[in-house]
């Protein structure tokens, strides 16, 4: 039993970087940050696809992986094309001076 | 699942650490720096898993490409000088978040324990792969047989996703930009 690692604890684990994702996403106000704590809870969601891939014998989550990752390189390209965009016009990467409809 | 403890937990303890340094660093390049970091040892962990290929396209697309591109902007806008945000958001906000996370990773953690379905005889198990020419080549041919067109509707995606970008990006005519930062100042 000293070879293995039970699947749960892996799964567990990629729960624990999702969390850290997602609290990060909650509390942090600079967009940079903000789209690096997606890119972490991406990652921890193909993690997870990759562990059942193995545990059920079936590469149809690898495949999704493969896929996750492209649309992941789309979207931080897009998001970074956004964050430009946003400097151009307010001077700053901090979410919370977006507020041009409160004004 | 037969893979090396020691192995995982160095990786597990080494992603854990470096992705909250991610989320609490001042400095987003430091951020950026340690996310590198998280991703090698996630590519570890695939590369644990069986997942060659995929672990190779962490380090190749995350690693490379996707973190370069948070780099560039990072020093494009001149950014990478420490942001207080921290400690600007509310305490009460703050508290609420840390909560909700603990609260999800504990049903998460719950679900994963008690109800993670039995270890299922899929057709590709380890030896199969091997006899088959490893992971990349099974991979490549389930990508061009059984996911060719999601494959194929990729392709659209990532031309959607340049032109986007690109239109996103693009800097504006003089009058135009003028106009947005009158709206700003006013």
């Amino acid at each position: 039993m000293i070879n293995t690692v039970e699947p749960w604890v892996v799964l567990s684990f990629s729960a624990v970087i999702f969390c850290i994702g997602l609290v990060g996403l909650l509390i942090r106000r600079n967009i940079l940050i903000v789209l690096m704590c997606i890119e972490l809870m991406l990652n921890a969601v193909n993690l997870t696809y990759v562990t059942f891939s193995k545990m059920q014998g079936d590469m149809g989550g690898q495949m999704s992986v493969f896929f996750i990752i492209t649309v992941a390189a789309a979207e931080s390209a897009v998001g970074l094309g956004l964050v430009i965009a946003l400097f151009r016009t307010l001077r700053t990467v901090d979410t919370d001076e977006i507020r041009l409809l409160k004004e | 699942m037969e893979i090396s403890p020691v192995f995982f937990y160095l990786f597990a303890g080494m992603a854990i650490a470096f992705s909250l340094v991610t989320v609490l660093k001042k400095n987003p390049a430091a951020s950026a720096f340690s996310l590198v970091m998280v991703f090698f040892a996630f590519a570890g962990i695939y590369a644990l898993l069986d997942a060659h290929l995929i672990a190779t396209l962490q380090i190749l697309v995350y690693a490379g490409a996707i973190m370069v591109l948070f780099i560039f902007v990072i020093m494009l806008l001149s950014a990478d000088v420490p942001s207080f945000d921290l400690g600007r958001s509310h305490v009460t906000l703050r508290g609420a978040a840390a909560g909700l996370g603990l609260v999800l990773l504990a049903v998460l953690v719950w679900v994963f324990k008690n109800s993670t379905p039995a270890a299922g005889s899929g057709l590709f198990t380890v030896d199969r792969v091997v006899a088959a020419g490893g992971n990349t080549q099974v991979i490549s041919e389930l990508m061009f047989s059984q996911y060719l067109w999601p494959f194929e509707l990729t392709s659209v995606l990532l031309l959607t996703a340049i032109i986007g970008a690109v239109a996103i990006a693009k800097r504006r005519p003089a009058h135009a930009a003028q106009a947005a930062t009158k709206g700003v100042r006013s």
